[in-house]
C-alpha cells in the first residue's frame, strides 16, 4: 500500500533514507516504526507500506489512515544504506524482497532524475503480481541503463515465461551483476530475505564491503 | 510535539517501567545489520585490547573461556525502536580482561571481524556494566547475531553492543566509531533517547 503524506516543510532526501512513523493513543501511549522513503522529493514523502498480520502498526497505515488525516514522521534518517549520484561509476545491483524494494526504488529514480549512466540492474522478488509496489513507475524506468527482472514465489502474471518460486543461489547468480565486474550491491527486505542474499552474494564471489544491507525484521 | 494520532489505539501492553521511551516490547529477537553476516571460527578466534602505550594483549577462545563465564540477566533496548526483557546471557566480564591492562585513557573504540566499529567511554564497560557475550538464551550466539562472540553493553543502544568483536583499542578523545559517523548519536543512552544527532 502507498501512502503520499504532503509535508510542506520536508527538504528532499538522498535515495535510500527512511522515516520514523510515531503513533499516539488519546492517552499518550506511543508506537513508533521505521518505513523508508521511495522518492526523494521536498515537500512531499511517499511510502510503501506492506501489512502484516497481527502488526501494531502497519494494519493502522494500510487501513485505517485516510485522506486529510496527520501523521507524526522524524526524518530523514539514515546516511548508510543510500545511492549518491557521482558516486562512483560502478555499476548496481539492487536486490528487493517484497516491500524492501521502497529505497531501492528511490534509487531506481535517483538514477534516472540524475541521468546518471552507470548500470543499473533491480532483482525484485514477490509472492504475486499483486503484491509489486511501483510497478508502472518501475516500467517508465526502465531502460538502457536500467533493467527489472522479477522472482514470482507463489504466483505469476498469465503469460509468464519463467518459473515461479522462490530465488535460488543460481537464479540470483543468473539475473544479476557479475562478481568480476565488481557491482555494488543494495539488498533490502526481511531479515531472512537479506541474510539469505547476502550469503549467497557472498559464496559467488561478491567482496563483502561491497553488499549494503538493510533488514526491514520478522522470521 | 506529538499529538494523538486520529483512530490509533496500539496494541496495549501492561505498561512497563523498565522500558524506555519510544521503545515497544518484542519476544522475538530482530536483526540489525549493515552488510552480509561474517563468518567468524572459534579456532582462529584471536581478541586484543590494545593499550595506550601500543601495547597488544591477546586471548584465544580458550583463554578467554578460562577467564571465567558468568551468566547475565539484562534488558537490551534497540535504536530502531524494540527492546527485549530479562533475556539470559554467558559472557567474559571485561572487568576480567581490563585487569592487567594499562588504560589511562578515556575512550575505546571496539572493532570487529568485517570492520564493523563502535565507540564507548570506559567507564561504561567497567564495574559490571559490559562483557563478551557467548550465549543468550541457552544457546551458542547464532552468527546473525554477532556470534560466536559479541560486545555486550545493555545500559547502552544496542549497536553498542558490537556483533563479532575482535578486539578494543584504548583512545584519548570520543571519536565516533562506524554508526556514529553515519548519524547514530555518540553515546547512546536509551532513556535519554538518544538516538540520532
Ligand atoms: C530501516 C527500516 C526501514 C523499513 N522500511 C519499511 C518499508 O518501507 N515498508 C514496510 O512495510 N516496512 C518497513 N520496515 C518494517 C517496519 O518498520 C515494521 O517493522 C513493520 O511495518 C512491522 O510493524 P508492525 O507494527 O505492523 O508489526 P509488529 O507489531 O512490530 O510485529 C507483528 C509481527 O510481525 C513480525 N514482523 C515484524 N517485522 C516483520 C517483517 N519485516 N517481515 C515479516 N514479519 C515481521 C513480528 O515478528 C511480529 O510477529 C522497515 C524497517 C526498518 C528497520
Amino acid at each position: 500500500m502507498r501512502l503520499v503524506l504532503d509535508v510542506p516543510t520536508w527538504p528532499g532526501n538522498e535515495a535510500g533514507t527512511h522515516v520514523d512513523v510515531r503513533l499516539t493513543a488519546p492517552d499518550g501511549y506511543q508506537a513508533t516504526r521505521s518505513y523508508s522513503v521511495a522518492t526523494s522529493d521536498r515537500g512531499r514523502v511517499v511510502l510503501g507500506i506492506e501489512e502484516l498480520p497481527d502488526g501494531e502498526v502497519s494494519p493502522f497505515l494500510v487501513r485505517e489512515v485516510r485522506a486529510g488525516d496527520k501523521l507524526e514522521i522524524h526524518g530523514p534518517l539514515g546516511s548508510y544504506f543510500l545511492w549518491r549520484p557521482g558516486q562512483s561509476n560502478r555499476p548496481v545491483q539492487l536486490i528487493a524482497g517484497g516491500s524492501g524494494v521502497v529505497p531501492l526504488h528511490a534509487m531506481a529514480a535517483a538514477h534516472a532524475a540524475a541521468s546518471d549512466s552507470t548500470l543499473f540492474r533491480l532483482v525484485y522478488s514477490v509472492r504475486t503480481p499483486a503484491h509489486v509496489y511501483f510497478r508502472d513507475e518501475l516500467a517508465a524506468l526502465a531502460g538502457p541503463s536500467f533493467t527489472v527482472d522479477y522472482v514470482y514465489t507463489r504466483q505469476a502474471p498469465p503469460g509468464w515465461g519463467g518459473t515461479v518460486g522462490r530465488l535460488t543461489r543460481d537464479s540470483l547468480a543468473s539475473t544479476t551483476i557479475a562478481p568480476h565486474e565488481r557491482p555494488r550491491i543494495f539488498v533490502c527486505g526481511s531479515t531472512r530475505f537479506a541474510e539469505t542474499v547476502a550469503a549467497w552474494l557472498l559464496d559467488l564471489g561478491h567482496s563483502a564491503r561491497d553488499i549494503l544491507t538493510e533488514r526491514y525484521g520478522g522470521k | 510535539m506529538s499529538f494523538a494520532t486520529r483512530g490509533f489505539a496500539g496494541h496495549r501492553r501492561e505498561p512497563d517501567d523498565r522500558l524506555p521511551p519510544g521503545q515497544t516490547l518484542v519476544q522475538r529477537w530482530p536483526v540489525l545489520s549493515a552488510g552480509p553476516t561474517p563468518n567468524v571460527h572459534t579456532d582462529t578466534w584471536d581478541f586484543v585490547i590494545r593499550d595506550e602505550s601500543g601495547t597488544e594483549h591477546h586471548w584465544s577462545w580458550e583463554q578467554l573461556l578460562a577467564l571465567g563465564v558468568e551468566d547475565v540477566t539484562v534488558d537490551i533496548h534497540c535504536v530502531t525502536h524494540w527492546s527485549k526483557l530479562d533475556m539470559s546471557w554467558r559472557g567474559v566480564s571485561l572487568d576480567k580482561l581490563f585487569e592487567n591492562v594499562e588504560a589511562e585513557y578515556d575512550y575505546v573504540m571496539a572493532r570487529s571481524y568485517g570492520g564493523y566499529t563502535t565507540n564507548v567511554p570506559l567507564e561504561d564497560l567497567l564495574d559490571g556494566k559490559a562483557w563478551i557475550a557467548i550465549e543468550a538464551e541457552g544457546e551458542p550466539l547464532d552468527p546473525e547475531h554477532g556470534g560466536p562472540a559479541r560486545l555486550l553493553v545493555p545500559h547502552l543502544y544496542f549497536w553498542k553492543s558490537a556483533k563479532w568483536i575482535r578486539g578494543l583499542t584504548v583512545m584519548p578523545t570520543n571519536d565516533p566509531g562506524f554508526w556514529e559517523q553515519y548519524g547514530y548519536h555518540i553515546y547512546g543512552d536509551p532513556w535519554k533517547e538518544e538516538r540520532y544527532w
